[in-house]
């Protein structure tokens, strides 16, 4: 389908200057656009992460290029790698410290259930200290299989009320 | 220098070491008394520059002496390997000197061994668990230890109150997933399960 008109920006002499929508959509779109990781980048799901952040596999296009390393400037927390009992602690602290709205994504099967180790040292799905929204399968998952998840994360966000992320659990 | 060599060279400096049985590398028991000297000598005289591994082997809590600790060193030059083991004086307090004066990377192996079957390293500058955490009340790799572990309270007392995590035996599904040799097949030889009751390809029993 080709069309004449190649402007793909909004015309306010068109449009007029004034938008009118639901206040849901407003709040979720800027989230959805937006959603800066805090990587919590255990193991060797974290090389990918990174290649997901990299110029071929670019995040940047999902505007989740910022990895804030400090909890308190960040949406989201992507777990990415094998959590032990002992690192089990400090990350339930980093979530804590997250402020609201926030979300977490499992990426790969250490995260998701304690993946090939069934062992007395390794948490066997990070579920078990914090509440996940989205699970990455993989050993380690393709960086296209992560910004997957990224995309399902942003329509999960799309669809909820904006206002009940302001105080959760 | 070569297995002949070594052996010869050992057994002149320190004649009370015994050779042990061993199918690949030259291997000898030597007394916990004499091991730093042995470690030494091997290091100094006889190029054997880097401490390549320190573990241990628990024999069952019906052997004595119970808890064996073994050094592997290589010479970087000559390409060899020769294997040191010295049994644990103690079955209840296994302790042993450390080699933390000699290689600095034995520091995180002594750890590990400490961590996984309690063996205390005489001389250790910072001897405290590696993989678990401190004041976790098992060693891992005793032989009285389940393989999937056995249930405790997580190490943060705030994060056990606030999530009611704990940590528990991993499921095992059937037992360890191990290799099976002489299968034709690739399908058929790789790790799985011992038990195989209820896979994808059986039906669950009732």
């Amino acid at each position: 389908m080709v069309s004449a008109n190649t402007e793909l920006a909004y015309n306010s002499k068109i449009e007029g200057d004034v938008i009118v929508s639901r206040a849901d959509a407003v709040i979720n779109w800027i989230r959805t656009n937006s959603m800066w990781p805090m990587p919590m980048g255990l193991a060797c799901c974290a090389i990918e992460l990174m290649a997901s952040a990299a110029s071929r596999f670019d995040i940047a296009r999902f505007g989740a290029e910022v990895m804030r390393f400090s909890p308190r400037q960040a949406d989201v927390m992507i777990v990415a790698g094998t959590v032990t009992y002992k690192m089990a602690s400090a990350l339930r602290r980093i979530y804590d410290q997250m402020p609201d709205p926030k979300w977490v994504i499992a990426m790969g099967a250490c995260a998701s259930t304690g993946g090939m180790y069934r062992s007395y040292a390794v948490l066997q799905g990070v579920d078990r200290i914090v509440p996940v929204d989205v699970y990455v399968s993989g050993c380690p998952p393709r960086p296209e299989a992560l910004l997957d998840a990224l995309i399902k994360l942003q329509e999960k966000v799309r669809r909820e009320p904006a206002f009940t992320r302001l105080h959760t659990a | 220098m070569t297995a002949a060599d070594v052996t010869t060279a050992l057994k002149e400096k320190f004649p009370q070491i015994a050779g042990r049985p061993s199918l690949d590398w030259p291997a000898f028991d030597v007394a916990p008394a004499d091991i730093s000297a042995v470690l030494k000598f091997l290091r100094d005289e006889c190029a054997y520059d880097m401490l390549v591994d320190v573990t241990a082997i628990d024999a069952g809590t019906d052997k004595s002496p119970r808890f064996t600790v073994v050094w592997h060193l290589l010479s970087t030059t000559a390409h060899d390997y020769v294997r040191l083991a010295a049994a644990c004086a103690s079955d209840t307090e296994p302790a042993m000197p450390s080699a933390v004066g000699l290689w600095a990377g034995a520091n995180w192996h002594e750890r590990e061994t400490y961590d996984m079957f309690g063996i205390s390293f005489t001389g250790h500058p910072d001897l405290r668990r590696i993989l678990m955490w401190e004041g976790y009340p098992y060693f891992p790799l005793r032989k009285e230890f389940p393989l999937a572990g056995i249930e405790t309270e997580l190490p943060d007392v705030e994060v056990a109150a606030e999530t009611k995590a704990k940590v528990r035996p991993a499921p095992m599904m059937g037992g360890p997933f191990v290799t099976s040799s002489g299968e034709f097949g690739l399908g058929e030889a790789e790790p799985k399960a011992k038990d195989e009751s209820w896979t994808e390809r059986r039906e669950k029993p009732e």
